[in-house]
């Protein structure tokens, strides 16, 4: 059953169209990769996912249901979570509190419950504190709890934000280049970090410049050029594709790489 | 490798504790010795004025400290709590005196400002609840201006006897004698004749109390509020809105409980600030008091509860014990302040103060006691440039990010 | 009937006059909004010193004491006023722009790189300090504006008249806006104005000098609300150490009202603004008229953050 399913979506601003007319779905469980040179529309795609932008036309659909007009908020706690191309994290916040930050929609305590201390609270605070642990755990970063964010180094604070995505329990984690600046031993632990989210049984969208990460973990591959899907495929597929290799290299690319073969 | 994950409230050191038994021992015993002499007595109207602020600057600091928000018209919420208790409270002392019973008669209207203070909190968070759900979605400094706007506005109406409620420029005084209990702390007098020392209860000494039990109480409730989801989320949208909506932070909500939960401070301290003057008058919720109030929370160290504190004495308490000092002969004597140097001090400090808020901004703008986090976020040694600072959501909708994103 | 269209004819003169001055002072908003997206809080200030400067400059140029037979030149004819009053003007523009200038080095530029917040409380700070500097300087609450502009009431429709000075007024502002508009678009200057306040970062990497550009529109904008503020107390024949604070803050909403960040929109609320307030003023009681001005900041954030001819604010969240 498709997880995601996006009808002809499309998305001007002014005169541009970053997205136009895209239809792409994907499936419980599996792994796909958004691919594209920049500007493609590939973070525009995630900012109509999760609320930032309401598509000027076609359809998204999250679960059988609707994202278009909702806030960012509420598709979190619909079940859709998301890293950002240049990190956002809070940082001036410890790493605990990033991933604690996370477990807002999954915990409830109003100011009320914050003045009164009850049982109630103390569970919860204390809940909140253990997932976020977890999540630290579960990315390696749990030495680091009590360090401010900004003061971790970039690879980490790439994980940090995957760890607040997961502490938000999604079913979709959108991830918006985690590999970008990775030297080649981190872009392998991501990508092992990677499967190992979906073993968790969440479904991964990803977009990704690593064509080396792309290739080792994902099930299919979109590509998007100036807004428009020009391929869809098994990682195979793409890499042997006329039109991505053109979009990526320039026309005549394709001529000069087969005399190379 | 393993890492503890009790919640907790992290502890009180022995040096800590030391130093919260010595403060509230001055806190409680300071303003009777003060009052016990005669060129001293003066001093606890003083502290009990700069109490009042310490309130209002803990108020505004959920607004600015916690949740980021810039609000100038914060003394309109302070007007609407002093003319809730001089309006609601007038009528309440008129229902009450149709009471036969003499007894409960007069603790009731004794009491008048105890009962005030829930309904001018009320009156003026739902003032805050009202003008932030339409405002809260403006940019920082236009939100600034509005709430100018707005504390112009409630100031010029108060000027012009609004629905015939306020008695105009005129002012109106607070009907109630004695408050609860007063006269009874007023008869035991202790004289200590050998050393001048001569102490019996005032009016003042009352007020004083009654602000340090409600400044408790405030630090009590922001110390939790901070501490919990609300209060992580303040900070979280403070740090990145985007990323805060991201992880389901509601940013509407998440401000305007800070707005709310300001105003409602605000009204507090306006009750008790005009039963403690039996009078007020619209010149006492000005602009500049605005400005006075989140310059304390500035100066101070915004979202520090001590550096908040620290900033409402200095600014609300230096220029009154000056001028005070001055017109104590005695005292003046002792610190060898004439008048003219007194009066030059006390007009020379707004100059100074304006002064003092370029050259803060500029040198420390993180506060004389900064909390931490603000600390680290507001120095402009950081690398943050004015673009990434404004990576708001509506920057990122528009386009207009700065920071070359790809679309 | 016909009285009632008298005190409307005569609203809409009061109005345009009073909006006029408005408009001098929001540009100055606008143009620095326009290239460092801040609130110039002190900017009303600006408005309050230069009737200072025009006031003691006009009552220097005409004290026989101090230039002597000058004095009489400047008082004796149409031709000496014209003198006297251009110098009267670009004493106070000069001077006038040069502290807002120095305010901008000083009290802004240390802050560029800080988070929004930090600018404005220092530009509350200015605004405070020079008023307070103004006052211990002057060292008197009032003082009058001598009136040497030859006053002269011209019945026009009704009882609704119109004086020499409002028309003088008006003719000064119509063409300094159009001076400002033509500089704005044609000249090198005005053009890297244009540029900055697109993109900054962009500008600066097409070799123009950001800093400059900046001084110069801490210049020109506070030059402006000079001429308005002399244009002030010639017109209420007074001038006050906190008289910029309300005309401060209404052309602020003007500006906004424009839509911020637009010349043109600056000079468009601001007429609208000073014509709403005279119409409200004298319909209404005149001590609710500066809550027409707020009411109107107020509902225009609310409803079309953007002004009338702006782009848009609300962050949408």
């Amino acid at each position: 059953m498709a997880i995601v399913e996006a009808t002809n979506a499309t998305m001007q601003f002014g005169g541009l169209k970053a997205v136009n007319d895209v239809s792409i779905h994907i499936d419980e469980g599996e792994i796909v990769a958004l691919i594209g040179p920049n500007g493609a529309g590939k973070t525009t795609m995630f900012n109509m996912l999760t609320g930032i932008y309401k598509p000027t036309s076609g359809v998204l659909a999250f679960n059988g249901v609707s994202v278009a007009g909702k806030k960012p908020h509420q598709i979190c706690k619909m079940g859709i979570a998301r890293t950002f191309q240049n990190i956002r994290l809070f940082a001036n916040m410890t790493t605990l509190e990033n991933v604690m930050m996370g477990r807002h929609t999954r915990s409830t305590a109003g100011p009320w419950q914050a003045i009164l201390r009850g049982p109630g609270f103390k569970r919860e605070e204390q809940r909140t504190t253990d997932e976020a642990a977890k999540w630290l755990r579960f990315v390696g970063l749990i030495g680091q709890a009590n360090e401010l964010a900004k003061n971790l180094p970039y690879g980490q604070q790439r994980r940090l934000e995957i760890a607040r995505a997961l502490a938000t329990e999604p079913k979709l984690l959108l991830l918006d280049e985690p590999a970008a600046g990775m030297n080649t031993r981190e872009s392998a632990d991501l990508t092992k970090l990677v499967g190992r989210i979906r073993k968790t049984g969440v479904t991964v969208l990803l977009i990704e410049h690593d064509m080396k990460v792309v290739m080792d973990i994902a099930d299919r591959i979109y590509v998007l050029d100036f807004g428009e899907l020009i391929a869809e495929g098994k990682p195979v597929e793409i890499q042997r594709n006329p039109k991505v290799i053109e979009a990526y290299l320039g026309k005549g690319a394709e001529a000069m790489l087969a005399q190379q073969a | 490798m393993d890492i503890q994950t009790k919640v907790g409230d992290g502890g009180w050191s022995k040096g800590k504790i030391a130093l919260a038994v010595v403060g509230a021992i001055l806190l409680v015993f300071l303003p009777v010795v003060l009052q016990g002499f005669v060129a001293m007595s003066f001093l606890v109207r003083i502290l009990a004025v700069v109490g009042i602020y310490v309130m209002l600057a803990l108020g505004l600091n959920i607004v600015v400290g916690y949740a980021g928000l810039l609000d100038l018209g914060y003394i309109a919420f302070y007007a609407m709590g002093a003319y809730s208790a001089a309006v609601v409270g007038n009528l309440f002392v008129k229902a009450v005196s149709h009471i036969g019973a003499v007894g409960l008669r007069e603790f009731l209207t004794s009491s008048t400002f105890i009962f005030m203070l829930p309904v001018a909190a009320l009156i003026a968070a739902l003032t805050g609840i009202s003008l932030g759900t339409p405002v809260l979605r403006l940019r920082g400094d236009y939100l600034a201006i509005v709430t100018l706007g707005f504390g112009e506005l409630i100031r010029i109406l108060a000027t012009n006897n609004f629905l015939g409620l306020t008695n105009g420029a005129m002012g109106m005084s607070i009907n109630v004698p004695n408050p609860v209990g007063l006269v009874a702390m007023q008869k035991p007098v202790i004289n200590i004749p050998a050393v001048g020392f001569s102490f019996q209860f005032s009016v003042n000494l009352y007020w004083y109390y009654v602000v340090v039990l409600l400044i408790c109480f405030t630090i009590f409730i922001v110390r939790r509020l901070d501490n919990s989801r609300l209060g992580r989320s303040w900070v979280a949208m403070r740090e990145d809105e985007v990323a805060a909506a991201s992880v389901g932070v509601n940013i509407r909500t998440a401000k305007l409980w800070a707005f709310a939960l300001g105003a409602l401070w605000g009204g507090l301290a306006g009750v008790v600030f005009a039963n403690f003057q039996g009078f007020i008058t619209p010149d006492s919720f000005s602009f500049l008091e605005s400005v006075f109030v989140v310059s304390m929370v500035v100066l101070g160290g915004m979202g520090s509860i001590p550096g908040v504190i620290i900033g409402a004495a200095l600014i609300g308490g230096l220029p009154a014990i000056i001028q005070g000092v001055a017109q104590s002969p005695m005292l003046a004597s002792v610190f060898h302040i004439d008048a003219p140097t007194a009066s030059a001090i006390a007009n020379y400090r707004y100059l100074l103060f304006g002064l003092l808020m370029v050259v803060m901004m500029a040198w420390r703008p993180q506060g004389i006691l900064p909390s931490k986090r603000r600390a680290r976020e507001l120095h402009p040694e950081d690398e943050k440039t004015l673009e990434e600072e404004d990576q708001s959501l509506w920057a990122v909708e528009h386009g207009i990010d700065g920071s070359g994103h790809d679309l | 009937m016909q009285a009632q269209l008298a005190t409307i004819v005569q609203q809409l003169i009061n109005g345009i006059t009073l909006g006029s001055m408005y408009a001098l002072v929001a540009l100055g908003y606008t143009l620095v909004y326009g290239i460092l997206l801040m609130i110039n809080f002190a900017h009303s200030e600006m408005f309050m010193v230069g009737a200072y400067v025009g006031l003691f400059t006009l009552t220097g140029l005409t004290n026989p004491h101090l230039v002597g037979g000058l004095a009489a030149f400047f008082k004796g004819s149409g031709f000496g006023l014209v003198i006297l009053f251009a110098l009267v003007f670009v004493v106070a523009m000069i001077a006038v722009g040069c502290l807002g200038m120095l305010v901008e080095r000083f009290a802004y530029r240390p802050l560029r790189n800080a988070p929004r917040l930090a600018p404005l409380i220092s530009a509350i700070g200015v605004s405070i300090f020079l008023q307070n500097a103004v006052l211990l300087w002057v060292n008197t609450m009032a003082l009058p504006f001598p009136q040497v502009f030859p006053v002269k009431e011209i019945t026009i429709y009704g009882s609704a008249q119109v004086s020499t000075l409002q028309i003088f007024i008006l003719v000064t502002v119509i063409i300094l806006l159009t001076a400002l508009d033509t500089f704005v678009a044609r000249t090198r200057m005005g053009k890297a104005m244009r540029a900055t306040s697109q993109d900054r970062e962009a500008a600066g990497l097409m070799g123009i000098d950001i800093n400059r550009v900046i001084t110069f529109t801490f210049f020109i904008g506070p030059a402006l609300g000079a001429v308005a503020g002399i244009f002030n107390g010639m017109y209420y024949g007074v001038v006050l150490w906190n008289m910029g604070f309300i005309p401060g803050i209404k052309s602020f909403t003007a500006a906004v009202l424009g839509g911020i960040g637009n010349l043109r929109g600056a000079i468009l609320g601001g007429f609208l603004l000073g014509i709403v307030e005279s119409l409200a003023s004298g319909f209404l009681s005149t001590g609710y008229k500066d809550v027409v001005a707020f009411i109107v900041l107020i509902l225009v954030l609310i409803f079309r953050p953007g002004g009338l001819l702006g782009e848009s604010v609300v962050e949408k969240v």
